[in-house]
């Protein structure tokens, strides 16, 4: 043992014994918080299948940053690179000092092999290791030379704007950059002396100075090992938390937790795991339409985490999703988002009476149509539908045709959840009652509220998919008009619910549809979204204006969208044409 | 006595020394947008609320701003947040962030 045993390992020994006390100090805390839901479905799962899956997963997100990938090649790279270049010198240097040694021996020797086996021959492929391992270690450098351009110019990387790091985000940073150099200078000072180095360190090694190794060997090699304890001791207070935590909210995922109504131990666990990586800024409208800083899920997170959240900071979100379609965490950023709008006192007793009384009609054999409040200030929508129930004979129940009962949905976005739980019950009691089988909505907020907030038992669809199944089976007739049309996916629609085929296969089959720039997961936000309670009609004006411009830049005849909302605030600021596409439907019905 | 469909509205006084202005002037803080008002009374014609009760988010609004807060947090309560006259307010005021904020300053006001 003592063979391999040299003061200098201490640093690097007492940051791994911290690095993990605390990791499991952490962990065990948050699994407390885990409400009863949560712990049944971890203990229920966590004997399964699943966790092959979730390795998968794990070497695809966690290591090889898949996602990353897709997003921009060299901000890929740079994540792949210090992440699995460094989970392979680890593994690597475990397999050649496995090979090396014999018998029992302390876990660090992989870490600092080459100070402590000098043999060159030390077993029959060693050479080839030590080049593999100068390989991994240059893999692993040009992603930290990277990361340093990319702090100066992170144009280069696809992001216009790169994240605003705390002080002591900054300086773990700083330690983690160290790590690599150093090792690459101590391995070439022992390269010097002992010959036992591969192509890159034994190259470096050679162009050293004898005397000068053998001063500077032990230095360097105590300094990699400090850098390697200073950055052990300080990531489970950093960001690089995210590091193993990313990795166990995987296995949390796919052993079926999720967010819950309330912050709970899986909200802990997704604050940590999320990387500050940026990606989220540069395409949140607040940054890109306003210039507003702070507010981007990476700046709420990080706050949250840090226990100074501002309430102003958790309303001044549009919950257009878009940073959740484009984290490569998976992060539920909107349910955080959510949870920490909760509204407590304000939120107790409503004064909702009045909808007591309203009474169900017998709708069996019908579908009920819920317009939406939005819908009533864009009659045409309303209209439309009922032309297309009446075409295909469907008889209906038109549910909120002058007393409209809100969805609840805009008031459990800003936390308002027992006041809106209230809106609900009374929905849901209706809609049983009628005895309809299926309930139609104009409006994608109801949509997404009905079929994720809601516990129907019947079918619920958004216009622009019953339309679709209506056209597909026949029943419902068009023609094709000569029009040259874009679409605008509603973010509540497409991000939130993830329909972009349906609006799409009955635009092919009544009109030309052309393709634009910001297509569905990449739609643009209206700016009318009901999430954002904070920012002024002005700002919201910006916000619609860009994602006008981009769909106008195609010079089509028509906008089509799918949401009353959007429509309204497109149709305000634009000559060219504005429709529903349920209007543009009605139109190009054959009688 | 006949119902004419309208009625003569007892005199109201307001005493401008009793009122608690600043409660006002952090709604405008609060929200500048609310400065705009007009009183047109669009907010209140399309509210759905409204379709229901005799809520009337213009008189609420209207009663905040004349510091006569009694009764009006509770009334608030009825509102559904669904944001149909922030979407035809002519003037531009943002009526969800209002209401919003009516609500807690009436709360923080009547903890005291
Ligand atoms: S929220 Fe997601 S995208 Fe944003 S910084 Fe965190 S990990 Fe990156
Ligand atoms: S949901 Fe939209 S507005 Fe909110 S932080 Fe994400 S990108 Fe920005
Ligand atoms: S619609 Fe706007 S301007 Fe008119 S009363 Fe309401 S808040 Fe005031
Ligand atoms: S948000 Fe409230 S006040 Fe405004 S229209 Fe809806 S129910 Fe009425």
């Amino acid at each position: 043992m003592s063979n391999y045993f040299s003061p200098f390992v201490l640093p690097f020994l007492i940051g791994v014994i911290a690095l993990i006390t605390i990791c499991i100090i952490k962990y065990i805390r948050w699994y407390k918080q885990f409400n009863r839901v949560q712990k049944t479905l971890l203990l229920k799962n966590i004997l399964s299948w699943k966790f092959l899956s979730a390795i998968w997963e794990t070497v695809w997100e966690a290591l090889f940053h898949r996602k990353v990938f897709k997003r921009n090649f060299l901000l890929g790279y740079m994540h792949s690179s210090i992440a699995l270049g460094w989970f392979l010198l680890i593994l690597v240097g475990a397999v050649e000092t496995e090979l090396a040694v014999n018998g029992p021996k302390p876990f660090w020797t992989g870490i600092f092999y080459r100070y402590f086996i000098h043999d060159p021959q030390a077993f029959k492929h060693a050479a080839f290791f030590a080049h593999l391992m100068d390989f991994i270690l240059l893999y692993v450098l040009s992603g930290v030379i990277l990361a340093y351009i990319k702090s100066i110019y992170s144009r280069l990387f696809g992001m216009k704007k790169t994240s605003k790091h705390v002080v002591f985000d900054r300086f773990t940073k700083f330690s983690l950059w160290l790590i690599f150099p150093l090792r690459l200078l101590s391995e070439s000072f022992t390269a010097t002396l002992y010959n036992n180095g591969g192509f890159l360190t034994q190259g470096l090694g050679d162009m050293i100075n004898y005397t000068v190794a053998d001063v500077l060997e032990i230095p360097a090699w105590t300094l990699y090992s400090f850098a390697l304890g200073t950055f052990f001791v300080a990531m489970p207070f950093s960001r690089y938390m995210h590091i193993f935590t990313e990795v166990i909210l995987i296995f949390l995922r796919k052993w079926g937790l999720s967010e819950n109504e309330q912050v709970s131990g899986f909200t802990m666990y997704e604050l940590s795991a999320c990387s500050r990586c940026g990606i989220c800024i540069d395409n949140c409208p607040l940054y890109k339409d306003l210039q507003l800083q702070g507010v981007q899920s990476i700046y709420f997170l990080r706050d949250l985490r840090y226990k100074r959240p501002k309430e102003e900071i958790a309303d001044n979100c549009l919950m257009c999703n878009r940073c959740m379609a484009e984290c490569p965490v998976g992060l539920d950023l909107m349910t955080i988002r959510r949870q920490m709008r909760n509204k407590k006192e304000l939120d107790t007793d409503s004064n909702y009476k009045y909808i007591d009384n309203l009474q169900a009609f017998n709708s069996i054999g019908r579908v009920v149509y819920f317009a939406g409040c939005m819908s009533h200030l864009t009659p045409g929508i309303v209209d439309a539908m009922l032309n297309i129930f009446d075409k295909v004979n469907q008889k209906y129940w038109f549910m909120d045709k002058d007393k409209t009962i809100c969805c609840g949905r805009p008031l459990w976005q800003q936390g308002f959840s027992i006041q809106a739980s209230e809106l609900r019950r009374k929905n849901t009691q209706l809609i049983k009652q009628s005895g309809a089988n299926m309930l139609v909505t104009s409006c994608p907020i109801c949509y997404q509220s009905f079929k994720k907030e809601y516990n129907l038992p019947i079918q619920v669809m958004h216009h622009t998919e019953y339309i679709h199944g209506l056209i597909k089976s026949g029943q419902l007739k068009v023609r094709k008009d000569d029009l040259k049309v874009v679409y605008h996916d509603p973010c509540e629609l497409g991000r939130g619910c993830g329909i972009y085929q349906a609006p799409r296969q009955i635009l092919k089959s009544i009109t030309t549809l052309l393709k634009t720039k910001n297509e569905k997961d990449k739609s643009l936000c209206c700016g009318y979204n009901l999430g954002n309670t904070v920012i002024s009609l002005e700002q919201q004006t910006k916000i619609r204006n860009a994602a006008m411009d981009s769909l106008l830049s195609k010079h089509p005849d028509l906008i089509v969208t799918a949401c009353p909302m959007c429509k309204k605030a497109f149709k305000r600021a634009t000559d060219c044409n504005v429709k529903d596409i349920a209007e543009l439907v009605k139109e190009n019905m054959i009688l | 006595m006949t119902n004419f469909g309208f009625k003569i509205s007892n005199t109201r006084v307001i005493h401008l020394d009793e009122c608690k202005m600043e409660l006002v002037r952090k709604l405008y803080k609060e929200e500048p947008s609310f400065k705009r008002c007009i009183s047109c009374g669009a907010c209140a014609a399309t509210c759905s609320a409204r379709q229901f009760t005799d809520f009337n988010i213009r008189k609420l609004h209207t009663l905040f701003r004349r510091a006569q807060y009694e009764g009006v947090q509770q009334a608030l309560k009825a509102c559904m947040l669904c944001g149909k006259c922030t979407l035809v307010c002519p003037r531009g005021v943002n009526l969800r962030s209002l209401i919003i904020h009516m609500r807690k300053i009436l709360f923080e006001a009547n903890k005291k």
